[in-house]
């Protein structure tokens, strides 16, 4: 095949539900032989912080924010019915019933896939998050024109 | 119709069969022709449009109600 089309995507929210339609596009569009990066800004870089261990950050007011908007794939929220988080085991229980991957599965995927996934460095500044705040696998962290130098160059991209 | 390889994809949904059948079909030969076994009844659409994009051939689809058989052929690398 000659070179590549490319796929650029950026997740900007921290649901699971969206964060799970982002990573479901992503890894279809690498399984369709398509060059594919995920661009995480703000609470979508809850998405891909790590599971384990807190998050060390400077100041008060970050480490309040880290502490209260912790995220990790494992921690994500729906974006409705919630219900102080029966919704969410809900959810997430009926995804397992019906055999399917759970966001953490489908970063494992990415990453087999040569999914490029890069946080955003200026809501890393802000928030406070330092770059082993994110799971293995990801990026350096990367800015705007890195992520329009890709966008420009794909004939798909989108915003979630 | 006869296939070289089968991949069960049986209960799995949108888009597991697609990126397991991208899976199989890296490691298969030129020519040769994979039987995907799925339930997902997306993939009568997604499988012609998967092997559209990535230059494959999808030479039938086969819906018995119970279980859908598609077959691919690896038509590049």
């Amino acid at each position: 095949m000659a070179e590549k089309e490319k796929f650029t995507l950026v997740l900007f929210s921290g649901d699971l539900d969206k964060a799970l339609a982002a990573f479901i596009l992503a890894t279809t569009a690498a399984s369709m032989g398509m060059e594919v990066t995920m661009f995480f800004t703000f609470w979508g870089l809850n998405v891909i912080k790590r599971n384990e261990g807190p998050i060390k950050s400077k100041g008060i007011m970050r480490k309040m924010l880290n502490v209260l908007n912790r995220g990790g794939s494992s921690r994500l929220k729906l974006s409705k019915f919630n219900m102080l988080g029966m919704g969410t085991w809900m959810m997430k229980k009926l995804m397992k019933e019906s055999k399917y991957p759970s966001i953490d599965e489908f970063i494992e995927m990415a990453k087999e896939m040569d999914i490029k996934m890069a946080p955003c460095s200026t809501s890393c500044g802000i928030l406070g998050l330092p770059d082993d705040a994110f799971t293995d696998g990801v990026m350096s962290q990367a800015g705007a024109a890195f992520f329009l130098a890709q966008a420009r160059e794909s004939k798909t991209t989108l915003f979630i | 119709m006869q296939a070289d390889e089968t991949l069960d994809c049986f209960g799995l949904m949108c888009p597991m069969p697609i990126i397991k059948t991208a899976q199989a079909v890296k490691k298969m030969k030129i020519d040769q022709v994979l039987e995907i076994v799925a339930t997902d009844k997306g993939i009568k659409q997604d499988m012609p449009a998967w092997c559209k994009t990535t230059g494959n051939e999808c030479l039938a689809i086969e819906d018995s109600g119970e279980d859908i058989k598609v077959y691919v052929r690896k038509a590049r690398d």
